[in-house]
């Protein structure tokens, strides 16, 4: 067999505090900037959270959206919005909230059906009455929130609370930064988009127990050393590693986005940001704030008596 | 140590060759993989609605309308209870909750509670000084009567789906009061709606001819009588009766309803056939009141009301209306199935097209492949030979993957195929770090059995910890977590537990067994 090619040669030693300040700054002004976008401008909710009517239609010849556009404003929904979607017989209707409740959601889509008449195919109705809408919003917070609390509790457990802390920090501000950009740019925010949160926020912890392991072996390896240091070192010795699975996760995931077809784009695109945001904020958020949280104007490793707990034995 | 007891390569090449064989059915198309003999797994991985194309219809069972009902029924049961023994009372009313109502003779109270506990045992009564009564049901009636509702409503649901021929549908409960309905295949839901937005209750009453119309519109009705409209016309206006609340027959008396032409005049109709008790009693009804009318109610609508021309003996009728044939063949249908005890609202609907199912799938799983190819060949690049072994565990990965789902029937939707490439990256990391430790222990100048040992046995603690973090993150969102995040959850549980099996043991075994054999002087890494 050929000798494999390496791209990480050697344990590099970078100082990835060196910027540690710089990116703080970075990352609480991406945070700042995504809680005023969301409290300001809000999230566009799609069909799934907001209620309402989506209709993916497939007309016979090219789509006419005119003459679509007035047949369906004829019909007095409220706020209508089409589209073209991937090809030019291929429209996207998206219809608004029916103030009174799930029958008008309902009689509004048997109107739309009757109005464009026959020969459309419909690819893709989806109605979501407002009590449903609801209950999902509250549904995905809760159970995104309850992951976040369940790693926590994991990484506490097995690292200590410092590592807990501040590895739910580092997701957190990946999960805000995400939905923040989709409240800058007034992108859809529908449950896929939540599905991929959650996926970057997976990816995101993984990379950063990877580090933490290495942070709690080396402390028992090296007694007396910086804790500054010796999270450095740990960094540095997982960096051929980093740069593998990443990288290998980066392609895959391009992969999905290029070829994955219009419905997957939107998962795949959130995906492509997560595992560069990931391996960011695993470095340059995790790292330096679990050595804030341990007194960085301490030379000690960490308070004496706390020992970090002990490894599993395989 | 690099010894793996031969019990332990044992399990783990049975359990590789068991996901090989659970896994296989999938590869066959579904007419074959159901012929296959029934001790061979022959389960494939059910596709959910997003990828096979077909309805999703979340319906409500309205609750409220029973118990309103059943409040209004109460009324009545107080009229009748004191009747006979004249009993008098006021300001009958009932509320929202509760009928209440006031006793002339409040010394009589006693008797009062006597005669309604024998109309009703569940109610509630309190007697209240000055002869003031309130009745009401304890909250375990009221959920009882809730959940019957709920469970004959799917028991309808069922039967109205399975007379309009649909293949395959899936009618679960959810929750409390909710019903969800699949109907993979099904494009366009809209019959379905109809068919499912109409309680059909049916009632046979007599029409009140005494009453006057006018006095009725003013709303002075008899006593025990309604208004109720009809489809008929009448000079540009919609005709109402004047009908008894009392049925003399209802719906669920009937055992079979045909849709037909009369031959005489070509119109629809629907035929009907009542059972022992139906027929029985709606002879001796009609033998009673030959000469007058009989109002045919359907929801609280007169679909007809014909004259009695003479005693109906033979437990069979018509009902003629101005009916189409998709109207006529429904109301057949809808009696056939039987009258769902409450209303049932849409309160979501997510259909997506043949078409877009497939083309779905074509995408996401080309994406997958080349991402999987893409992943197999960076591997050999920069792991050689043991970037092959790695490939032969992540293959497995993904082949446990499918086995696990198939033989639990776990539904893969499009979230899903996400939670396969997570579960995918997982399995790649694993196998990573176990090779990156190895390269660091050759570093720190270790032999190769010392070093793929060391390699194994850190990276296990790490593998462990990540995947656990993970794992835990994925169950959480599998309970709390509804529709699209469960089918993400379930993919990525399955691949994660997969991925610990095949790094952890698969790997271990192929790199274990090559060491023993070729004993190298040094690691191929």
């Amino acid at each position: 067999m050929f000798k494999p090619i390496r791209i990480v040669k050697k344990v590099p030693n970078v100082d990835f505090f060196r910027f540690h300040k710089l990116c703080f700054a970075l990352s609480a002004f991406m945070c700042i900037a995504s809680v005023v976008s969301l409290a300001t401008l809000g999230l566009n909710f799609g069909v799934d959270f907001a209620g309402g009517i989506l209709i993916e239609a497939r007309t016979p010849a090219a789509a006419d959206l005119a003459d679509m556009r007035t047949r369906i404003n004829n019909l007095d929904l409220g706020d209508v919005a089409l589209q073209e979607f991937g090809s030019n017989r291929d429209v996207l209707i998206r219809i608004e909230r029916q103030g009174a409740g799930e029958k008008e959601e309902m009689a509004a889509v048997a109107k739309v059906r009757d109005a464009l008449g026959a020969g459309v195919e419909y690819r893709r109705v989806e109605v979501v009455g407002p009590k449903v809408g609801a209950e999902l919003i509250r549904g995905g917070i809760l159970a995104v929130t309850l992951s976040l609390a369940g790693i926590m509790a994991y990484m506490a457990v097995r690292f200590g609370w410092r590592a807990g802390l501040s590895g739910v920090i580092a997701i957190l501000h990946d999960c805000l930064t995400t939905v923040g950009f989709f409240s800058i740019t007034q992108a859809q925010f529908d449950l896929n988009v939540l599905a991929a949160v959650v996926t970057i926020a997976g990816f995101s912890i993984n990379d950063t127990v990877v580090i933490d392991d290495r942070i709690r072996e080396n402390l028992r390896k090296y007694k007396s050393m910086d804790f500054r240091d010796l999270i450095n070192r740990s960094v540095n010795e997982t960096m051929a590693r980093t740069v593998v699975t990443n990288g290998l996760v980066f392609l895959a995931v391009v992969s999905l986005l290029i070829l994955g077809g219009p419905v997957l784009f939107g998962f795949s695109m959130a995906m492509t940001w997560g595992v560069v945001l990931g391996t960011y904020s695993t470095i340059y958020v995790a790292a330096p704030l679990e050595w804030y949280l341990a007194g960085r104007g301490s030379h000690h490793r960490h308070p004496p008596g706390d020992e970090a707990p002990a490894a599993a034995t395989p | 140590m690099l010894h793996i007891p031969r019990w332990k390569a044992a399990v783990i090449i049975i359990a590789s060759l068991a996901g090989i064989l659970f896994a296989a059915p999938n590869l066959l198309p579904r007419q074959m993989a159901d012929q296959l003999p029934t001790w061979l797994p022959h389960q494939q991985i059910s596709l959910g609605l997003d990828l096979q194309g077909g309805s999703h219809l979340l319906l409500e069972v309205d609750t409220g309308a029973i118990t309103r009902e059943r409040i209004a029924n109460l009324q009545d049961t107080v009229r009748t209870a004191f009747r006979q023994p004249q009993i008098g009372y006021t300001d009958l009313a009932a509320g929202a909750e509760s009928v209440t109502f006031t006793l002339r003779e409040p010394g009589r109270a006693e008797e009062a509670r006597r005669l309604l506990r024998a109309a009703d045992a569940d109610v509630e009564i309190v007697v209240e000084a000055g002869g003031k009564v309130l009745l009401r049901y304890p909250e375990r009636v009221l959920n009882d009567i809730r959940r019957a509702a709920v469970d004959q409503s799917i028991e309808i649901v069922r039967r109205r789906v399975d007379e309009t021929g649909t293949k395959e549908p899936s009618i679960q409960r959810q929750g409390t009061d909710r019903i969800l309905l699949q109907l993979p295949g099904v494009d366009d839901p809209e019959r379905m709606k109809q068919l499912l937005g109409r309680t059909a209750k049916m009632t046979f009453r007599l029409v009140d001819m005494n009453a006057s119309l006018e006095d009725a519109r003013r709303g002075r009705l008899p006593p025990g009588t309604e208004l109720l409209p009809s489809e008929d016309r009448e000079g540009g206006q919609q005709r109402s009766y004047v009908v008894q609340r009392r049925a003399l027959v209802s719906g669920d008396m009937l055992t079979d309803a045909r849709a037909a032409t009369n031959p005489q005049t070509g119109e629809w109709v629907v035929n009907f056939r009542f059972d022992s008790t139906g027929s029985r009693r709606f002879g001796d009804v009609t033998k009673a009141n030959v000469g007058k009318l009989f109002a045919i109610v359907l929801d609280n609508k007169v679909i007809s009301a014909p004259v009695i021309r003479e005693p109906i003996l033979g437990g069979s009728g018509q009902i003629s209306g101005s009916f189409t044939p998709q109207s006529a063949n429904d109301l057949a249908l809808l009696l056939r199935a039987g009258a769902l005890p409450a209303p049932l609202n849409v309160l979501e609907e997510r259909t997506v097209g043949p078409d877009l199912g497939s083309d779905s799938i074509r995408s996401g799983t080309i994406a997958c492949i080349v991402g999987y190819l893409l992943i197999c060949l960076l591997m050999i690049v920069g792991y050689g030979f043991f970037g092959l072994i790695a490939n032969i565990a992540l293959l497995m990965n993904l082949i446990i993957t499918l086995a696990v789902m198939s033989a639990l029937q776990a539904t893969l939707t499009l979230p899903g195929i996400a939670g396969l490439v997570l579960g995918l990256a997982m399995a790649v990391d694993a196998n990573v770090l176990i090779y990156e430790r190895m390269r660091e222990e050759i570093a720190n100048g270790r032999t190769p059995f010392s070093a793929a040992d060391a390699g194994f046995s850190r990276a296990f603690i790490t593998i462990l910890d990540s995947n656990l973090t993970t794992l835990i993150a994925a169950v959480l969102l599998y309970i709390f977590g509804s529709g699209p995040m469960r089918g993400f959850a379930v993919t990525l549980s399955i691949g994660i537990i997969a991925s610990m099996f095949t790094a952890i043991s698969l790997t271990r075994l192929l790199v274990v067994s090559w060491l023993r054999w070729a004993r190298p002087a040094q690691l191929p890494l």
